[in-house]
């Protein structure tokens, strides 16, 4: 397995632009995109100038898993910087350049609904009783592009567990940080906020579904949804809802924003799905991060490639109907 | 140095670079491999946002020219007109080479199936006749009235772009708006002038 770790000898990001100026940036910045201004200001405006960066926060005691050792992980500027977070603007250059000054912790977390230990539960409190895994998923958006990233995390399952679900817990709702003074992009309903997310519960209980904490062996950068995030790699990306504030076990398939946003085209499931057709993109192909730029495109595997461990969940159910 | 030699030798020319500067640029971070993670994509949007820019400055002459007075804009509005069909050819172009790697039927099937895609194409083969028919010689060919009447489709086209990118856009609209909120401008000053023109005639 290889994985690439940011050299002592790389630059980091505050050695480049000196940090009044950057300042200075970064609120300028903020206050165009709460105002909608941004796109307007870049007329010339490709990609930002390099913003992507690691923590440099080592997680420690992360246990290697055999998760995705034959992949091929995207290179980390790439992870870092081409986000679809739009609580840090809606250009995917955005959440690397408006979340920099994010401050992620302390953060806590409610877990409540159908749990018998439902509360208020420190971030701390809520991962250190499990081992930090890493693994390496394939992520696939919904917008026809994909990258390899190397998670680190616990199987969502086993934080679920400690809660101790009643048998009336059929779905889990997900919720992110509706904080406008945060997260700038909230200042502009491009989206109902707070995001809200949901998985059934076998889905949530799937060996594969992770409640992330990092990336690349370090803490999650705050463009990448710091300082919790879930990772469901055989759904569009989509699903993967950032900088979770609520976990909520209900009995009823709750709201999920961008099938609420436009629900011809999102659906509650959204599971990668080469067949299935969407109105804006032929999900049959992807194309891979950090390829060349005349490389064709890949074929999409059916749920992203995790069939096999996941396909069962949906047996004998019509996934063109429950897109 | 005369009016015309200025506008030949000097004016002329600035413009036609001005008007390459955003391929130049697009150019310039391909070759210093500063397009970010997904370049295509990057270089579709940018070649795309020009294409509709230039649509909408060659929209703007007319206008521009009763506002100010300026007879001379309206040399350059043929320029701008062909630059805003370059700039959709090469996207067009970036989008079939690029994006599905000369898949035929990938395209097709886009076209066929995803509206905002339909649209866009449409819009282009709009733009084509329009700048085929630019040349001097056409004119003469198809005389100043029918000529005038084939090229009032452009308005056509403006509204097939704008509409192509807010066709595209997932959510936030802002950007595609404010395009058609410029849009709205250059065709209502038309529109406007139409209305007074008849009435008094």
């Amino acid at each position: 397995m290889q994985i690439r770790y940011r050299k002592e000898s790389d630059p980091k990001s505050h050695e480049i632009t000196p940090k009044s100026v950057f300042l200075d940036r970064r609120r300028f910045l903020a206050t165009a995109v709460a105002s909608g201004l941004i796109p307007a200001l870049g007329p010339f405006a490709l990609a930002n100038e390099a913003q992507a960066a690691l923590t440099g926060r080592t997680l420690p005691n992360v246990a290697k898993t055999p998760f995705g050792a034959d992949l091929t992980p995207t290179s980390a500027d790439y992870v870092t910087s081409y986000n679809n977070f739009y609580e840090f603007g809606t250009g995917k250059e955005d959440p690397a350049v408006l979340a920099k000054g994010f401050e992620p912790k302390p953060w806590s977390v409610v877990i409540d609904g159908e749990v018998g230990k439902p509360g208020t539960y420190d971030f701390e409190d809520l991962v250190s009783p499990h081992q930090l895994q890493e693994r390496i998923y394939r992520f696939r958006c919904v917008e026809a592009w994909s990258m390899v990233v190397p998670w680190v995390g616990i199987p969502l399952a086993d934080m679920i567990k400690r809660m101790e679900p009643t048998s009336k817990a059929k779905y889990v709702a997900f919720e992110t940080l509706n904080d406008p003074d945060r997260m700038p992009g909230q200042n502009r309903r491009v989206l109902d906020w707070p995001y809200v997310e949901g998985l059934r519960m076998d889905e949530a209980m799937n060996p594969l579904t992770l409640m992330a904490v990092g990336l690349y062996g370090e803490e999650l950068p705050n463009q990448n949804g710091a300082p919790l995030r879930l990772v469901v790699p055989w759904k569009y990306g989509f699903k993967s809802i950032k900088s979770i504030v609520r976990i909520s076990l209900v009995e009823e398939m709750p709201p999920t924003s961008w099938s609420s946003s436009g629900p011809s085209e999102y659906g509650f499931y959204a599971n990668v799905n080469p067949e299935v057709t969407h109105p804006r993109w032929s999900q049959a192909k992807e194309r891979v991060l950090g390829s060349g730029y005349f490389d064709a495109k890949i074929d999409t595997l059916k749920f992203n490639g995790y069939e096999q461990e996941v396909a069962e969940l949906y047996a004998g159910m019509d996934l063109a109907k429950f897109y | 140095m005369t009016r015309e030699t200025k506008f030949r030798w000097i004016l002329k020319p600035a413009v036609f670079l001005a008007c390459l500067g955003p391929l130049a640029w697009v150019v310039w971070r391909a070759v210093s491999g500063d397009l970010g993670a997904n370049p295509v994509e990057a270089v579709n949007r940018f070649l795309g946002d020009w294409a509709l820019r230039f649509l909408l400055l060659t929209l703007a002459v007319s206008p521009l020219v009763h506002v100010m007075k300026t007879p001379t804009l309206m040399r350059f509005r043929r320029m701008l007109g062909l630059f805003a069909f370059f700039y959709a050819f090469l996207h067009i172009a970036n989008y079939v080479i690029a994006d599905q790697a000369f898949s035929w039927a990938d395209i097709w099937g886009d076209i066929v199936k995803r509206k905002f895609i339909t649209v866009g194409m449409a819009t282009f083969l709009i733009l084509t006749p329009l700048a085929l028919t630019s040349t001097k010689g056409m004119i003469k060919r198809l005389g100043g009235k029918r000529w005038r009447k084939l090229h009032q489709i452009v308005y056509l086209a403006g509204i097939g772009a704008v509409l192509h990118y807010a066709m595209m856009v997932k959510a936030d609209l802002l950007q595609p708006l404010v395009y058609a909120a410029i849009l709205f401008v250059l065709l209502g000053d038309r529109f406007r002038r139409k209305v007074r023109s008849s009435s008094a005639g």
